[in-house]
């Protein structure tokens, strides 16, 4: 479906771009406002900046998150990846209707349902809140993310590739390690981004299920934007958006740069074979 | 032995997350549902957990009884207007005297489906002109949707506090271009929890709508075209019904998630404005009642179960 653009969709791309984009840049804008008061504009500075790093809270609670977005995106990561494996592979298999339904509705299920269940589990069970349980808790729900990341890849995978490595005489979790993960490995990076990201910036979750001393940096600035709209707030979402943003990028161009290599691979290898 | 170890393999693959799902998603919406069925009194906390045990835990569940319901059925006669005098009595809680749980419930799916329709006409031109952007294009294009979605939700939310509040951006630049005359309320409305739903939720609506439109064959519509069909009502008649799948993806993407929704009407909704998250988490965390927040949020899922499944469906076809 290429006819070129007409006037009609220019204008829908600019003001849906303008809608999406213009918002954060205000924020980051005011980020750099030398005036206590956010919405007008007194000169550049980097002041908030400065203040940000002598926040002892502030900067405990971004050292809390990371570490949470670190173990809960790689666990999840792993076993994300499984279930996209058992999901594209194993068709057939007692549970399997329960199973899709555990993944697929985590997505969509509302967070305070989710946030407030899992308390009530830990409850139930004796854990103490704090970081075990918020780490937990993310990894649950990203897990399902990292599932359907990994899944659409597998599912345009050739299997060829695998059936041939099997015929040589590898074992299947050899053929897992050997072929399959390096083509999907770019599906698993983005997935554990995403995982990684989706607990940097979970608060209904993390409130329900954290506890004293593991407050994450969505949870702190939520309190205080309850407060209304500060400079030192937009400095710290500011750095966040800085942080994903780079990582996202980043992690595209690499994996656009790999599947291409990948491809290029994949060919030569069936021009060699006949 | 190899086979074996082969067959082993396979099935910690399926059982490990399995496993886990079962516990950390499954078990506790049991665990809630039988919270929802205790009182006040024995699951307030602070209760002491550690020292309980699992065992004495439940044990002390047991007692259970239907109270929440009875407090969310006679919350919903109240608000249709019958029944009333059933409920006489019925039970202790009296720190509400309007039945506003059932009025939380109802604005909640209004304000999603407002939203979620209000959604759709905003992403589905961008959508449209993605599809028909050139190919060396659309990488680009695809990336610059889902680039918003990689930001923090809570920020994004927080974004338009600045823009709508009466001394913020908008208002300025409305007042400075002369078109109002005093600073428009915006903040703290049902208005601004649709500008914040329509905002944070677009790249669930665009994603969708795209890979259907993107599958469209042009020559469809030229042919339509040439047959003498004005290009509106070829829309009509051809690319909508064609992109339907999308749309559907789309609307449940952001209407499921949006009925549920806490940050954006705390955050953008004034104190007028309920939407059943809102509720749960005041019940949850102000009230302390954990028996009703939990019978709250079991009604919540029942009322989600069907959209749930179409969802699920969807997903399951768009996998074939």
């Amino acid at each position: 479906m290429n006819n070129g653009l007409s006037r009609f969709n220019v204008v829908s791309l600019v003001a849906g771009f303008a809608f999406l984009y213009l918002p954060i840049l205000l924020l980051v804008i005011y980020s750099f406002n030398e005036s206590r008061l956010v919405t007008v504009w007194s000169g550049f500075s980097t002041k908030w900046y400065v203040e940000l790093f002598s926040n002892q809270g502030l900067l405990d609670a971004a050292w809390v998150t990371f570490r949470v977005a670190l173990i809960s995106a790689t666990v999840a990561t792993v076993l994300g990846t499984m279930a996209a494996i058992t999901l594209t592979r194993h068709l057939r298999f007692r549970g399997r209707v329960l199973f899709t339904g555990m993944v697929f509705a985590p997505l969509v299920m509302p967070e305070v349902i989710t946030g407030l269940s899992l308390l009530l589990l830990f409850v139930a069970v004796g854990l103490d809140r704090g970081f075990l349980t918020v780490t937990l808790a993310h990894i649950t729900f990203s897990m399902c993310f990292v599932a359907v990341v990994v899944q659409s890849r597998l599912l345009t995978f050739d299997r060829s590739l695998e059936e041939a490595a099997m015929d040589l005489g590898a074992t299947p979790v050899r053929t897992f390690f050997q072929v399959t993960l390096p083509v999907i490995l770019p599906a698993v990076i983005s997935g554990w981004m995403l995982a990684f990201t989706l607990s940097l910036d979970d608060l209904v979750i993390a409130s329900f299920t954290s506890g004293p001393g593991a407050t994450t940096l969505p949870m702190k600035i939520y309190s205080q934007v309850r407060l209304g709209v500060t400079p030192e707030i937009n400095a710290v979402c500011t750095i966040l958006i800085a942080v994903v943003t780079t990582g996202v990028i980043a992690a595209s161009l690499l994996n656009k740069q790999r599947e291409v290599q990948r491809a290029r691979d994949e060919q030569a290898a069936r021009k060699e074979g006949g | 032995m190899r086979r074996i170890f082969s067959a082993i393999a396979s099935r910690v693959v399926i059982a490990v997350p399995y496993a886990w799902l079962l516990f950390f998603f499954l078990i506790p919406f049991v665990i809630v549902f039988k919270i929802s069925l205790s009182d006040l009194a024995i699951s307030m906390p602070p209760y002491t957990p550690a020292l309980e045990g699992l065992r004495d835990f439940f044990a002390r569940l047991s007692e259970f009884d239907l109270e929440n319901y009875h407090l969310l059925m006679c919350d919903l006669l109240g608000y249709i207007g019958i029944g009333a005098d059933l409920c006489q009595g019925g039970f202790s809680i009296d720190f509400f005297e309007r039945p506003y749980l059932s009025v939380a419930y109802f604005s909640s799916l209004k304000i999603a489906a407002v939203s979620t329709f209000l959604t759709l006409l905003v992403g589905y031109p961008v959508a449209y002109a993605m599809a028909r952007a050139p190919q060396s294009m659309r990488p680009t294009l695809l990336m610059l949707v889902i680039l918003p979605f990689w930001t923090s939700f809570l920020i994004r939310v927080y974004a338009w506090i600045g823009i709508l509040k009466p001394e913020g951006l908008l208002n300025q630049l409305l007042l400075n271009i002369g078109l109002v005359n005093e600073p428009l309320v915006i903040m703290n409305t049902n208005t601004a929890v649709y500008i914040g739903i329509v905002y944070s939720y677009l790249p669930f609506m665009v994603l969708p709508l795209y890979s259907a439109l993107e599958k469209l064959d042009h020559s469809l519509i030229e042919a339509a075209q040439d047959l003498g069909c004005r290009p509106l009502s070829a829309f009509w008649k051809i690319t909508f019904p064609l992109s339907l799948p999308g749309v559907v993806a789309g609307c449940l993407l952001v209407f499921i998630p949006a009925v549920g929704e806490f940050v954006i009407p705390d955050l953008l909704g004034g104190s007028r404005t309920l939407m059943i998250g809102k509720t749960l988490w005041s019940e949850f965390f102000n009230n302390r009642d954990w028996p009703l927040a939990s019978a709250v949020a079991i009604i919540l899922l029942l009322i989600l179960v069907v959209p749930i499944v179409l969802f699920q469906r969807a997903q399951a076809r768009a996998q074939e």
